[in-house]
């Protein structure tokens, strides 16, 4: 039973930080069509943040609240940019997105390693996250609770916005339908640019978070860029409760295949697990509905 | 020189002059040491041309060239490997395998004991693997994106799967140390001149397969595919048994560059067939123009060099010109240097092609179909028809 929960638990947790690193693609690709390799490098950037600001500020509990919106910030104005001076210029090529973004995460990766080091960094988790509560018997750590809620939170912040505010409204238009969203009187330059900004700036957030349960690298973009991805394709592009339902099943069935086999092996299942999924949906969990042929 | 290179005589002197070249200037004018990494650069254009066909022709934007690459040089390490052992060693079992494993050959490395196994291995391999992934992501008009991503994971989840199978495929060290190649001593300059030999014609066999892929009927089919796929689907081909196909080449050509690589450099390991040598692989088929002939392969080859003479001086430099090239020459010049010209020459023109969805394709002579206009694209499936 405890080993039972534990490993739920494990998922589950592998599954927040998958969602808060997927939630921000999801806009991102959802909307735009824009395959933002650099959005791991975001994260990086947010992790790096939280370093930055605890250097400032003594105090572990502070900082660490600080450092999410300052890692929301960082993350979002580096996405402006990115958007402004590159992507917009592309929207009509995606795949090629892609390639220009790999090439921005690769000078971000490298600035990262001229200004803090190649060595990884450790940020201090404040005294109220360190230690473990008992749920049934099974020891969960404090600062995995603290992500999950974040990410829940996020998410929460983040449907309210798309459901409840006339920015989301027009948002979800542009979604839709570029091109009705645009004659009917919506800025489309606008709405790219303030996606892209929160896309990104979840980004940031997610760095913050995973400084808790590891330590910051120059490489930590690369180790969740690809899983983030992952959740985006099979929960459907564009759609948020399929990017919820996606991570939390990754999360879990990764972490029962890591128990049951090895680690490696068990990034291997997960792939394939992916592929047979899309065999039975090819258009992830949830698709927008629509009549285009693409 | 591209325009010389006009009409079939035109191509068949081209093909010669890079014969010469290739095959009789370099090996007369090059150090052995030269000879050899000019060997490993060559390996690396095989992979572009395949990569030239899937993406640039294809619009298979493929980021797991690495896999196919990595399973074309383990196989051929895992046989060169047990040669050395039971040439060198007596014992029959490599000697990693004794350090970190039981000391026993597990059973799937076996069957490369035998260098016919190996030799056809390399190449059906890869091309299974191909099939299987092709068939499974394209007959469920799984594309675009979609397909990016998933060759992207298949990629680091091989790397993964190697560096945790430390007792079998050596770990994140790979497989190194090996002293002879089918018999012959690795350490012999004159063997060493028969690599890059090897390499060589290679690269000039899978250049003429390319071209007489792309002036085939087939050719004109994948360029269809990639503007226009639901129109060649309403006409009555199949687009996924088309994408399948040039993958499956592309992935052919990715294994036998690998196992080319394994005896010319020395060394395989995750770190050359993970996500970032797979999309490193793009960027100089990108920059010599992806849709044409030779722009993969001049692109391959010079980016090669560039990495090697600059990123052992001044590694932190060589990243951001990396990055900066992927920028640059995606963001700015999607047809590569091969566009150069008529970016100068027919701005107008050029600019009207790249309004379109469709990729802006560099107007190489060799690629009369990649020129056509979507009206002219619809009426060449009915054509090849008839």
């Amino acid at each position: 039973m405890e080993l039972l929960i534990g490993q739920m638990f494990a998922g589950l947790s592998l599954g927040s930080v998958l969602l808060l690193a997927a939630l921000g693609l999801s806009l991102t690709f959802g909307q735009m069509g824009v395959i933002n390799m650099a959005h791991g490098e975001f994260m990086m950037a947010g992790a790096y943040t939280a370093f930055v600001v605890q250097q400032a500020i003594a105090d572990a509990g502070v900082s660490l609240l600080v450092s999410i919106p300052a890692g929301f910030l960082v993350g979002g104005v580096l996405g402006l940019v990115l958007e402004a001076v590159l992507l917009r210029r592309m929207y009509h090529r995606p795949l090629d997105t892609l390639l220009v973004t790999f090439g921005v995460a690769l000078v971000l990766q490298q600035a990262a390693r001229d200004i803090f080091g190649a060595p990884s960094v450790d940020v201090r988790a404040p005294a109220w996250l360190q230690g473990n509560i008992e749920v049934l018997g099974a020891p969960i750590p404090l600062t995995r609770l603290f992500i999950l809620a974040l990410s829940l939170l996020c998410l929460a912040g983040l449907v309210l916005l798309l459901r409840g505010t006339p920015l989301g409204r027009r948002i979800r238009a542009v979604v839709l339908n570029r091109d009705l969203a645009e004659t009917s009187g919506i800025s489309t330059r606008r709405s790219d640019q303030l996606t892209f900004f929160i896309g990104s700036g979840l980004a940031g957030v997610a760095g913050v978070a995973v400084t808790l349960i590891g330590s910051t690298s120059p490489y930590l973009g690369t180790s969740y860029i690809v899983d983030a991805f992952l959740v985006v394709v099979a929960g459907g592009i564009g759609q948020v409760k399929g990017a919820v339902i996606a991570a939390f099943a990754l999360g879990v069935l990764q972490s029962v295949f890591e128990y049951s086999t090895t680690a490696s092996i068990g990034k291997v299942l997960i792939l394939i697990v992916i592929v047979v999924f899309l065999q039975l949906r090819p258009q992830g969990i949830f698709s927008l509905k629509t009549r285009s042929l693409a | 020189m591209m325009g010389l290179l006009r009409g079939r005589l035109g191509t068949a002197a081209g093909f010669t002059l890079g014969a010469l070249l290739l095959l009789g200037v370099a090996p007369a004018v090059l150090p052995v040491f030269s000879l050899g990494l000019l060997g490993k650069f060559l390996c690396f254009a095989i992979v572009a041309v395949g990569i030239g066909l899937a993406w640039g022709r294809g619009g298979m934007l493929t980021l797991g060239q690495g896999v196919f690459f990595g399973l074309g040089a383990y196989i051929m390490a895992m046989h060169m490997k047990l040669a050395d052992a039971s040439l060198f060693g007596g014992s029959g079992v490599p000697d990693f395998m004794s350090l970190y494993g039981s000391g026993e050959v597990p059973g799937w490395w076996e069957p490369f004991r035998s260098p016919v196994v190996t030799l056809l291995a390399v190449v059906l391999i890869p091309g299974l693997v191909a099939l299987v992934l092709g068939l499974a992501v394209f007959k469920r008009r799984v594309k675009g994106a979609y397909f990016a991503i998933l060759s992207q994971a298949l990629a680091a989840a091989f790397a993964v799967f190697l560096i945790g199978q430390q007792a079998t495929t050596g770990g994140s060290n790979g497989l190194s140390g090996f002293r002879s190649f089918f018999g012959f001593d690795l350490k012999d300059p004159n063997n060493k001149v028969m690599l890059y030999l090897i390499a060589a014609v290679v690269l000039l066999l899978s250049i003429a397969l390319a071209r007489q892929l792309m002036h085939s009927r087939f050719g004109e089919l994948l360029v269809a595919v990639r503007d226009q796929e639901e129109r060649v689907r309403f006409l009555g081909y199949d687009p996924a048994t088309i994408k399948t196909v040039t993958y499956v080449v592309a992935a052919v050509l990715a294994g036998i560059a690998g196992a080319l690589f394994v005896p010319l450099v020395g060394i395989i390991s995750p770190a050359d067939v993970g996500v970032i040598p797979s999309i490193a692989f793009l960027i100089g088929v990108a920059i010599g123009g992806r849709a044409t002939l030779l722009g993969p392969v001049l692109g391959a080859v010079s980016v090669a060099a560039a990495q090697s003479a600059l990123s052992s001086t001044f590694p932190s430099f060589w990243v951001y010109f990396q990055g900066l090239l992927f920028i640059l020459v995606i963001g700015f010049m999607p047809g590569g240097l091969a566009s150069l010209p008529s970016l100068i020459g027919r701005r107008g023109k050029f600019r009207t092609a790249a309004s379109t969805p469709a990729l802006p394709v560099a107007p190489a002579p060799a690629s009369p179909a990649a020129l056509l206009k979507p009206e002219e694209e619809a009426a060449m499936p009915e054509e090849a028809r008839r």
